[in-house]
């Protein structure tokens, strides 16, 4: 094998790879995508998180203003506080209301902005303090059964 | 009776102490390799041949097994998805079983079994053949000579390979979800650009196929370079270079697993 056909075939084999991980990083990856590196941080306290997750998108009117970067539990006022990082070109309200939402039946659940009307806006490490907490079914079922059996005539009070 | 179990014992006793002086012989060995790669750099030649003869000539079975692996988890996925109405996770599913841990591993495996024996085949039928004694004949080192740029060629061909795969693998799932099935193609790139993270998958999936290029090209060249100076010594050899490195890599897999993507979960 000529050494100068050789090296063209490693050149090409390299040249391969770095096309290949480009590939993986633009159009698999999000790092097309991930301009938010140098964003500002928010915090919300919910009373309950159901299945949120690390690196859940945060949406505002469906579009990704963000993601939750940590997720803990406050010993002091008994709530899970969720960390977020924020797209620097986006800024919200200090009245913002938080809600943790689900995208379709059984998909990834999300944390959704809502924006309020306030003139301040929330800076980086700012809390947003009004917020909803997930929809847990057994919460739901359980709401539900109770307004039934409250009602006059259901069947819970007939079957004794 | 007292004999048989005496016997037993003796022979598991072998086994074992044979078992760390081979371990204690790897790691001096391993040391060795890195204080006398200068000359795999200063002549980068060597380097790049043993390159071409490890990476460029795997590139055929890494590419077409990436292809199928996509092809099969394309259409695995989307019939399992589709049951809950979410195949357009199918491209997630693919992308992520693939740059997290197909890719690596599966490439990985295929790596050891296709360069890593030929490594350890060819450096043991040289010490076979006198050839290592006679490079010390002539006042070159064999390690910096032979072995460095072997083992080099393979820590550096194992993550290109890996990448090669699992971008093959994300085209086969493509080919088969979106254009012969035809789950929706826009749901299927953005969710999986949504869900693959460049730090925490991508990059994590480069780190694991760097370790193993590392753990085989280390196997591969020891086993060679321990290798019993006989036919059958090369052959016993060239297995087990595939069977340890094979055992090694799932076995890392499985700790590199539990650092990198704990937090996530």
């Amino acid at each position: 094998m000529n050494r100068t056909l050789l090296d063209l075939w490693v050149g090409l084999f390299v040249a391969m790879g770095l096309a290949a991980l480009l590939f993986l990083a633009l159009k698999v990856g999000n790092l097309s995508s991930s301009s938010y590196g140098e964003g500002y941080v928010l915090t919300a306290n919910f009373d309950n998180i159901g299945g949120l997750k690390v690196r859940a998108p945060v949406k505002s009117a469906g579009v990704v203003v963000g993601r939750v970067t940590g997720i803990e539990y406050d010993n002091q006022t008994f709530q899970a506080r969720v960390v977020m990082s924020m797209d620097a070109r986006f800024k919200f309200p200090k009245d913002t209301f938080a809600n943790i939402l689900t995208s379709g039946l059984l998909g990834e659940q999300y944390i959704g902005l809502d924006p309020g009307g306030d003139v301040d806006n929330l800076a980086s490490g700012d809390a947003i303090k009004k917020t909803q907490s997930a929809v847990v079914l057994e919460q739901l079922i359980g709401q539900f059964l109770f307004s039934k059996a409250a009602e006059p005539g259901a069947p819970a009070a007939s079957a004794k | 009776m007292l004999d048989l179990g005496g016997r037993a014992l003796r022979l598991i006793g072998r086994r074992v102490v044979n078992a760390v002086w081979r371990l204690g012989f790897a790691s001096r060995f391993l040391v060795a390799i890195l204080l006398s790669s200068g000359m795999a750099f200063q002549r980068i030649g060597l380097t790049v041949r043993q390159v071409y003869f490890a990476g460029v000539l795997s590139l055929i079975i890494i590419l077409v097994s990436g292809l199928f692996v996509g092809m099969v988890l394309g259409l695995q996925g989307y019939d399992t998805l589709q049951r809950y109405g979410s195949s357009e996770a199918l491209g997630v599913l693919v992308a992520l079983s693939l740059v997290r841990e197909l890719g690596p591993v599966v490439s990985a495996l295929l790596f050891a079994s296709r360069a890593g024996s030929a490594i350890t085949a060819e450096i043991g039928l040289m010490k076979t053949t006198e050839q290592l004694s006679a490079m010390e004949m002539m006042a070159v080192n064999p390690i910096a000579r032979v072995v460095a740029p072997r083992f080099w060629a393979g820590v550096f061909s194992m993550p290109v390979l890996a990448a090669l795969f699992s971008a093959m693998g994300v085209i086969g799932g493509y080919l088969v979800g979106v254009v012969l099935i035809g789950a929706d193609e826009g749901s299927f790139w953005s969710q999986m650009q949504a869900a693959v993270d460049f730090r925490e998958d991508i990059i994590n999936g480069v780190i694991k196929s760097f370790v193993f290029g590392l753990t085989i090209s280390w196997i591969a060249v020891f086993e060679g370079f321990d290798a019993e100076p006989t036919a059958a010594g090369v052959s016993g050899a060239t297995t087990r270079t595939v069977v340890i490195s094979s055992l090694s890599v799932l076995a890392l897999d499985f700790v590199l697993t539990a650092f990198m993507f704990r937090g996530l979960r």
